[in-house]
């Protein structure tokens, strides 16, 4: 097996609870790891690189220092037993050392046949916070993403791409196409027909620099197709406005006919015959993943052999996609890997990769071995996103007279992300079945219910979807997390005891609950926010990516209504602490870029063209607003699990309901915003 | 194509001959081979393209390059001085960077803020790098570590005299 390939967050693509144990669940999740690993899918997503890497790196380390010890031992002519290898040293008992790389070489003539792990009492770096290799490169402008690719006689690649829905590129006449080519610096100027990546019908313009081909690619003004609702598969709508897409999906949900992901207990007809129920319906909209660094790839093609230079979360499927492009076989490209400008998620995909090979292979018609730099511009960033689905659910439990909870039931809809992205690149196993990603935070929460169903609805539309940071639970926290302090508060209870009373057979995340109810004072008075407003405290908890995260928010309301976080104190189970140096940054990325998505990301689409384009107007939290952190994390030593994307997802409820306690108004659609009488 | 345009970029001059209405931006990366200011939005709202002219923070993707002749500009890759030092050092020691992108803009307007003030309060920091975006979320980290290095000034002041 390959030691590094990303089996996790494939396995977790499968319609299978986590705790599903059955003989057909262990059989097609094998299936899965063992594809996996045997198509060589290397991928940075899921939250999994500590899950998958944990045990094979452990095993490797242990490998080699058996190794490096029987090397010292048989140099020495000592017996192994009375050497042991400490901070990049072997020791003998005598006292005498040889450096790792000292015997080094000799090591590989000694194959352990038996390893021991050390054990966690002996760990002397795992736990214990690490700095990161990378700050001071980062630091001084030295770190080398793909954007900063320079290669001898490289031209310089723009687009103009076609909406979503649409089959024809930006059109150009034959005069403009040839005035194009005679701009400054501009050698050539193409119509490219997209390709099945994703990356849409489009114009580029190539230059000898990047400035010049944006200029002529906004001068030549093509014409973009225009687009219309069309009919699809399914026999409905691929509608390209997001007004009529959040109609399919609210008509989706009305109609509670989706597929059960998870039931027991009877739960629709306890509802069905309840005297008193709770029903909320929710909604999240689009968002997009904005990284800093704008996609771009270079390219170069020559003698049969292509090179890839790129920022990518799936250097496999980026070497398939130029290799499908130009008619290549996958071992004739030469994939250089750089570190990303940001992922989460949208590095996944390969449509830019896809549509610099096509540039590069137009190029190398007319002048073979010239590299090709694509660089889009921030609203092709932001117009030719793979988005986060816009989801909407309705929740609905059933009462006894005390107000307990006897039947829990969740009807969401939306698009099926994972479905769509591995049609994208080809990955057979989740094509077909129900997306796990799409309601995933719903059905697979900790809180013990005496009935349950959960279910949803796939719905479908012209714009792209694909993985956005903590996938179908950026927007199922929301919904369940708001969800269940709307039941605590139909029994008059306080939303943390509400919760620990329901996580009594979940010591997990009742610990982390109560972690967090600790640390951020919860229940004890606070003080006004600086311009006097009040504020109030909400909480909420979500598991997922195998970690638990409770996330307490102290919030107040400006006079003109603006929400604002004050302090979030974040308590964290992710099995054993590896580095809490990396756990505390990845939640705090976590939770800023949730407040980020609940306070503002909200992204339109009219006629299959998005309405935001920019920073401007797809705003994004700055250090003006951003909350004080606190991030405690619960010693264990369980296996390690996700820390990427878990701090996300409980920001925006934690936030919700902080804003319900101080104000009384339920906000059950995001981004948040207070509706004017009641920021007064 | 228009007059010469002399540069005077990390104390070197270079003469470039490119469009006047081309960004300073392009220049660096493209025309000079200075890669570390970054392209972010080309509009001036995200501060990854962050450098000095005349010892000022400037977003140089709105910055034409007739603008910036005959002016000094420092980068990312030719800061030096105690307040950058001070800055870098706390940018590692903190472990600011996550994935990295917007660092070179974020440390070029933290060394301005501290060079006009050297013990800024959050609020001064609130101003002085607001025009920063970071989509990784540092923002705590960026402030812990503008307060270390200002509070780490002095004594790395005197060190110099």
């Amino acid at each position: 097996d390959k030691i590094y390939g990303n089996v996790s967050a494939l396995v977790e693509g499968l319609p299978f609870a986590p705790e599903a144990d059955g003989t057909l669940v262990r059989g097609i999740r094998w299936i899965m790891a063992k594809t996996a690993r045997e198509l060589g899918v290397m991928m940075t997503g899921g939250s999994s690189s500590m899950r998958d890497c944990w045990m094979p790196m452990r095993e490797a380390g242990a490998s080699a220092r058996t190794s490096l010890i029987a090397a010292a031992a048989a140099t020495w002519g000592v017996p192994v037993s009375t050497c042991r290898a400490e901070r990049g040293v072997v020791v003998s008992s005598d006292g005498r050392r040889l450096r790792f790389g000292e015997v080094a070489s000799l090591a590989v003539q000694y194959r352990p046949e038996t390893i021991t792990l050390k054990a966690a009492a002996d760990f002397t770096m795992l736990g214990s916070p690490m700095p990161r290799l990378d700050s001071a490169a980062k630091s001084n402008g030295t770190a080398t993403y793909g954007i900063d690719v320079s290669l001898p006689n490289m031209l310089y690649a723009a687009v103009v791409m076609s909406p979503f829905g649409a089959a024809a590129a930006p059109a150009l006449s034959d005069a403009r196409m040839q005035q194009g080519r005679t701009m400054p610096g501009v050698r050539a100027v193409m119509s490219l027909p997209g390709s099945k990546y994703g990356d849409p019908p489009a114009l580029a313009i190539v230059a000898e620099s990047w400035w010049q081909a944006r200029k002529a690619a906004s001068a030549l003004a093509a014409t973009v197709p225009t687009v219309e609702a069309t009919a699809n598969a399914a026999g409905g709508t691929s509608a390209v406005s997001t007004v009529t897409v959040m109609q399919d999906i609210r008509n989706a949900v009305r109609n509670d006919d989706g597929m059960p992901i998870r039931f027991f207990g009877g739960a629709k007809d306890a509802l069905a015959a309840a005297a008193r129920t709770l029903d909320a319906t929710y909604e999240a909209p689009f968002l997009a993943h904005a990284t800093m660094e704008p996609m771009n790839a270079t390219v170069r093609l020559s003698n049969g052999h292509a090179e890839l230079w790129t920022g990518t979360q799936v250097p496999g499927y980026a070497r398939a996609a130029v290799a499908h492009v130009l008619g290549l076989d996958d071992e004739q490209v030469t994939v250089h890997q750089h570190i990303l400008g940001g992922g989460f998620g949208r590095r996944l995909d390969v449509d830019y990769i896809a549509q610099a090979a096509a540039i590069a292979a137009a190029i190398a018609k007319s002048v073979p071995d010239v590299p090709v730099q694509l660089i889009w511009s921030r609203e092709d960033d932001m117009r030719h996103d793979f988005y986060r689905p816009a989801s909407v659910s309705r929740l609905r439990a059933a009462l006894d007279a005390e107000g307990r909870v006897t039947a829990f039931v969740a009807h969401s809809a939306g698009q099926a992300p994972f479905k769509a992205y591995s049609k994208r690149v080809g990955f057979l196993l989740t094509q077909s079945g129900p997306d796990r990603t799409s309601s995933e935070g719903t059905w697979d929460q900790p809180y013990a219910f005496p009935a349950l169903h959960a279910s949803h609805s796939e719905t479908e539309s012209a714009i792209p979807v694909g993985s956005w940071r903590s996938v179908g639970h950026s927007h199922q926290a929301f919904f369940v997390e708001s969800f269940i302090d709307e039941l605590a508060a139909a029994a008059k209870q306080d939303p943390a005891a509400y919760r620990a009373a329901l996580l009594q057979s979940h010591p997990r995340a009742l610990r982390v609950l109560q972690l967090a109810t600790a640390k951020s004072g919860w229940g004890e008075p606070m003080d006004s926010a600086a311009d006097g407003r009040p504020r109030a405290r909400g909480i909420a908890l979500h598991a997922g990516f195998g970690s638990i995260v409770a996330e307490v928010a102290e919030v107040s309301v400006a006079a003109d209504g603006r929400i604002r976080v004050h302090r979030v104190v974040a308590a964290v189970d992710c099995g054993l602490p590896v580095n809490p140096n990396i756990i505390a940054q990845q939640l705090e990325s976590g939770i800023i870029d949730g407040l980020s998505a609940a306070l503002n990301g909200e992204l339109v689409v009219n006629g299959g063209t998005p309405r935001q384009s920019n920073f401007h107007d797809y705003r994004l939290l700055r250090i003006d607003e951003c909350p004080v952190i606190e991030v405690h994390i619960v010693p264990s030593l369980d296996v390690p699990s996700g820390v990427g994307e878990p701090g996300l997802p409980p920001i925006a409820p934690a936030v919700a309901n902080a804003l319900f306690t101080l104000t009384g108004t339920r906000l059950r659609s995001l981004p948040l915003r207070m509706p004017k009488e009641a920021a007064s | 194509m228009s007059d010469p345009i002399v540069l005077l970029v990390n104390g070197s001059s270079a003469t470039v001959a490119v469009d006047a209405d081309t960004p300073l931006l392009w220049v660096l990366r493209q025309t000079l081979g200075l890669p570390g200011t970054k392209f972010g939005c080309g509009m001036a709202v995200c501060g990854a393209c962050m450098v000095h002219i005349a010892g000022a923070p400037v977003p140089s993707c709105v910055t034409p390059v007739s603008a910036a002749h005959g002016k000094a500009i420092t980068t990312i890759e030719g800061i030096s001085g105690p307040v950058a030092e001070a800055v870098q050092d706390s940018w590692a020691a903190l472990d600011v960077p996550q994935c990295g992108y917007c660092q070179s803009g974020q440390v070029m307007s933290a060394v301005a803020l501290l060079q006009a003030n050297a013990a800024p309060s959050d609020a001064d920091i609130d101003r002085a790098m607001q025009g920063n975006l970071c989509r990784c979320g540092t923002y705590p980290r960026i402030r812990a570590a503008i307060h270390r290095a200002a509070d780490s000034l002095p004594t790395r002041l005197q060190e110099k005299k």
